[in-house]
């Protein structure tokens, strides 16, 4: 304890004697205009592109019915909402350990962002954040008018202060480390599928 | 660690190139066609050099703020449940890490990806203490496997081919020598990595941003390996260079924007985590490190090298790194942001890297932060030929250059004597190697009948003009 | 205005030919042109390598030799980037701030300051690159470097568009660096000429006869390795097409 009393010290005190003698004001940050096309389209597009697709679905029930269609053989089926039943309830998961054979994850996300394609889920909406990254596939619950336009909105929407997790999702896990070749499904989801649904 | 020699970063790249003709011409095509990419996103965004003013102007406020947004961040991620260690040194980061883990009774732990951890020779130092330490990132996992450093910081194994990926598969984890498909090799490195994900007592992250506001660390990454490795095992580290804070949850809006568009040519990484103290049944150290950062700050000439929010841009966009590979730099840090850093850890042995450079200025050109790298690339030449680290060859021919431009008299007595040596040197003198590098590669230009001042006096004499006598 | 002509040390022994059309075309303009005879270098090779102290006589000697003109121009982008950028560690004396402010590369003298619409009296009927030196246009903003987002300019390519039968080809990589470097293309040789067989490839690739740029050190590197791989291709700077000749 006592040398990292001194560490810290010694460090803070390292830093004030360096500091730069012009130091410089904090900028304000201004209102950039938005795009001038329609969010969820700019969002579709861009979902698409990082390798996540789209589906508008009537009712939770056509919800359910997508899903058995997308995933047939899907034995596994994690959900953390109230719309699509699953075959497992992720609040009676508190070992993240046991969602290691989780097929399909299902949660919903707050809002989506136009100009990247992301979805903004958080340890609230996983209930398990394991749910998000050891599912095989996901599928994400969105109300299409919760759609905000850039990461500066984005911001001023997330409350990091209330949240131990929260994650930017804009499509399946993906790498392109051998020979730049993307390739998805590199460490967590597959796939990412999002479902716009408003909430029940 | 210093050594004898400096790094000899051009005979390095030397043999990058002429290793084969695949080699070189993969590495400099994928990362062109990655800076085409950053061109077109940044493109598309009409206030992109305002994101880039902004960037630089918020990390100079911060940084010339460092204590005050440090101890904020520390009390507020403390008042989220993290518990927050500070460590002077890259030996005083390895042991407290040690020790957390010692607490915890780890005996293996998953990372992703963290150049810091790199920069403190953290995986060594633990393997050496009983504590296995897997990659969890497909790129640094593939430069564990081998026994190599990263080669890049966004793409480690980016100057490797497939085949020499698939080989080294299937030495290390067994799988088919004869198949290089990429989707191949990456579900077999899925499937090798997910157990050891579910088996480790600790995941360790890096963090892009630390948010002074909140106590919240951001990571991005692509494969949502940091978030594997934080929501499974028990314990998760974090370790945190002081110069990735930045002040307010807002200014993430402006560096996220940033961030991918300039490293990869997308709008975001496929992920990007927040991180504010413990998940659910879960425990969090962070670990912020100084390891030569506030000496950094104080040198007038380089702070603002700690502007860097390892986008990789500068890399990509290097026409010499391209070329060279980032394994010539012989440093955790490569290419224009490792020219400018790693003179820092060692200057003797990084003494040749700022020469390493055509000075073309693209790198600045691209930096979302406007660092001014190839400036400091510039002084840092002047900082190693004060050091009499240029070789004495070089020192010698410049002092007698020195004097010759400033004596026209001798220097034009000079030109009188390199025409007829051109016009007649024998073909061996002028294009040997050690003589004359310009031969090697290069026919000599044909020295011109008359020189311009000799036109000048046959041709304009008589119009009267300036003469200053030496 | 006078103007002091500055002819760099490689193209008086080299390329007299360009300092020839530079001078020319000057006078063509009307402008009252003199040059210091006792002039040398600027100091650039010194200087890249770091070396201040070595650099720092022949820059002062240079502020000598053209403190008394309103203006110096000169046919070479990294030797004006040089003297505007590098001649910052010896005393900044009025007369060396006035050099330093005062120095302009030809192409920006005179689409900046002169103003030049056309060139009447000259004619190029030929394909031509126009190599966008790293010094012109990020050390110099000749251009806009195709990192920056913006608006596109090109003042090289506004003047050459000027001439009669001039044909600008389209290059895969228009601003990467050629790898000349200075002191870099004997201290990196390996690298240096691999970036400028690249670049000597684009050009010909797109079907260019010239390659033109406001740079003559980076046309003698790229030349020089163009020959020794026995490629047909001419290199010319573009005080040469604008002033009509001398052509070698």
């Amino acid at each position: 304890m006592e040398t990292r009393t001194l560490s810290r010290e010694s460090i803070l005190a390292a830093i004030r004697q360096n500091l730069p003698p012009q130091r410089v004001s904090r900028p304000q940050i201004p209102a950039f205009p938005g795009p001038d096309r329609p969010l969820r389209l700019l969002f579709e597009e861009h979902l698409t592109k990082a390798g996540a697709t789209a589906h508008p679905v009537g009712s939770p029930a056509e919800a359910t019915a997508k899903l058995t269609t997308l995933f047939p053989s899907a034995k596994v089926v994690c959900s953390a909402v109230p719309e699509i039943a699953g075959t497992r309830r992720a609040e009676d998961m508190h070992d993240p350990h046991a969602l290691a054979d989780v097929d399909v994850g299902v949660m919903r996300a707050q809002f989506g962002v136009a100009e990247s394609g992301a979805v903004w889920v958080t340890q609230e909406d996983l209930l398990v954040t394991a749910l998000g990254f050891l599912s095989q596939h996901l599928v994400v619950l969105l109300d299409p008018n919760d759609i905000v336009s850039d990461m500066h909105e984005a911001y001023r929407r997330v409350r990091l202060h209330e949240t131990a997790y929260g994650c930017f999702m804009a499509g399946p896990s993906a790498t392109a480390d051998i020979e730049a070749t993307l390739v998805h499904g590199a460490q967590g989801a597959r796939s990412l599928d999002v479902f716009y649904l408003p909430r029940t | 660690m210093s050594t004898r020699e400096p790094i000899n970063v051009v005979a390095r790249a030397e043999a990058f190139i002429q290793q084969d003709h695949i080699h070189e011409q993969m590495h400099d095509g994928f990362l062109w066609a990655t800076m085409q990419r950053r061109d077109a996103e940044a493109a598309a965004v009409p206030e992109w050099e305002e994101l880039r003013e902004l960037g630089s102007h918020i990390k100079e406020h911060t940084l010339t703020h460092l204590d005050e947004y440090l101890t904020q961040f520390e009390a507020n991620a403390t008042t989220r449940g993290a518990q927050v260690h500070w460590a002077r040194d890259a030996a005083e980061h390895n042991e407290i890490v040690y020790a957390i883990l010692q607490d915890h009774g780890v005996t293996e732990l998953i990372k992703s990806k963290s150049m810091l951890q790199e920069e403190c020779a953290m995986p060594p130092y633990l393997a050496q203490r009983g504590i296995t330490v897997i990659e969890s990132d497909l790129g640094e996992r593939i430069q564990q496997l081998d026994g190599q450093p990263p080669s890049h910081i966004v793409f480690p194994a980016i100057h490797k081919t497939r085949q020499e990926v698939a080989q080294l598969f299937a030495r290390t984890i067994g799988t088919d020598p004869n198949n290089d498909d990429p989707h191949v090799l990456t579900e077999a490195m899925r499937n090798n990595a997910r157990p050891r994900f579910l088996a480790a007592g600790a995941g360790m992250t890096g963090a892009n941003f630390a948010v002074a506001e909140t106590g919240t660390f951001v990571v991005c990454t692509n494969e949502g390996n940091a978030d594997i490795g934080a929501s499974v095992p028990p314990l998760h580290i974090a370790s945190i260079g002081i110069e990735k804070i930045i002040p307010r949850v807002e200014d993430l809006g402006v560096f996220l924007r940033l961030l991918a568009r300039s490293g990869e040519g997308a709008p975001l990484t496929q992920y990007s985590s927040h991180f504010t103290g413990p998940r659910k049944g879960g425990e969090l150290h962070i670990v912020l490190v100084d390891n030569g950062r506030s000496r950094r700050l104080g040198m007038a000439d380089f702070w603002h090298s700690l502007k860097c929010i390892r986008c990789g841009a500068c890399m990509n966009t290097c026409p010499v790194y391209r070329r060279s590979g980032g394994l010539a730099y012989g440093a955790t840090y490569s290419g224009p942001i490792g020219v400018i850093l790693d003179p820092t850890f060692d200057e003797y042995k990084y003494s040749e890297l700022p020469f390493h450079s055509t000075l073309c200025g693209s790198c600045s050109a691209v930096c979302p932060v406007k660092i001014d790298i190839s400036d400091q690339i510039f002084k840092w030449r002047r900082v190693m030929a004060n050091k009499g680290y240029l070789p004495l060859a070089k020192r010698l021919s410049f002092a007698i250059a020195g004097h010759v431009f400033a004596h026209p008299g001798e220097y034009h007595a000079l030109q009188q004597a390199a025409v007829p040596a051109l016009d007649h040197a024998p073909h061996f003198l002028l294009y040997n190697h050690t003589l004359n590098p310009w031969g090697r590669e290069r026919e000599i230009p044909q020295v011109a009948k008359q020189t311009f001042r000799e036109w000048y006096l046959e041709h304009r004499r008589s119009h009267g003009n300036q003469n200053v006598e030496s | 205005m006078r103007v002091g002509l500055f002819i760099p040390c490689y193209i008086d022994l080299l390329f007299p030919e360009v300092g020839i059309a530079t001078l020319e075309l000057l006078e063509r303009l009307g402008l009252e042109v003199g040059y210091p005879l006792g002039q040398t270098c600027c100091g650039q090779p010194m200087s890249n390598s770091g070396d201040e102290s070595n650099a720092a006589a022949a820059e002062r000697f240079f502020v000598q030799n053209f403190q008394d003109f309103d203006a110096i121009v000169g046919p070479a982008g990294s030797c004006v980037k040089q003297v505007r950028h590098h001649f910052d560690t010896i005393e900044q004396t009025d007369a060396v701030q006035h050099v330093r402010q005062h120095t302009y590369e030809l192409v920006e003298f005179l689409h900046d300051i002169v103003q030049v619409h056309d060139f009447p009296w000259a004619e190029f009927p030929h394909s031509v690159a126009l190599h966008n030196s790293c010094s012109s246009i990020r050390g110099l903003g000749l251009a806009k470097p195709s990192e920056i987002m913006g608006t596109p300019f090109n003042k090289t390519a506004d003047l050459l568009e000027k001439v009669k039968g001039l044909v600008l080809v389209p290059l895969d990589r228009p601003d990467d660096c050629c790898g000349f470097g200075g002191t870099f293309c004997v201290t990196d040789p390996a690298v240096s000429a691999h970036m400028g067989i690249e670049k000597v490839r684009d050009h010909l690739r797109h079907g260019a006869e010239y390659v033109a740029s406001p740079d003559m050190s980076c046309l003698m590197h790229q030349q020089g390795i163009a020959r020794r791989a026995g490629l047909d291709i001419k290199f010319i700077h573009v005080a040469q097409i604008l002033n009509g000749g001398p052509f070698r």
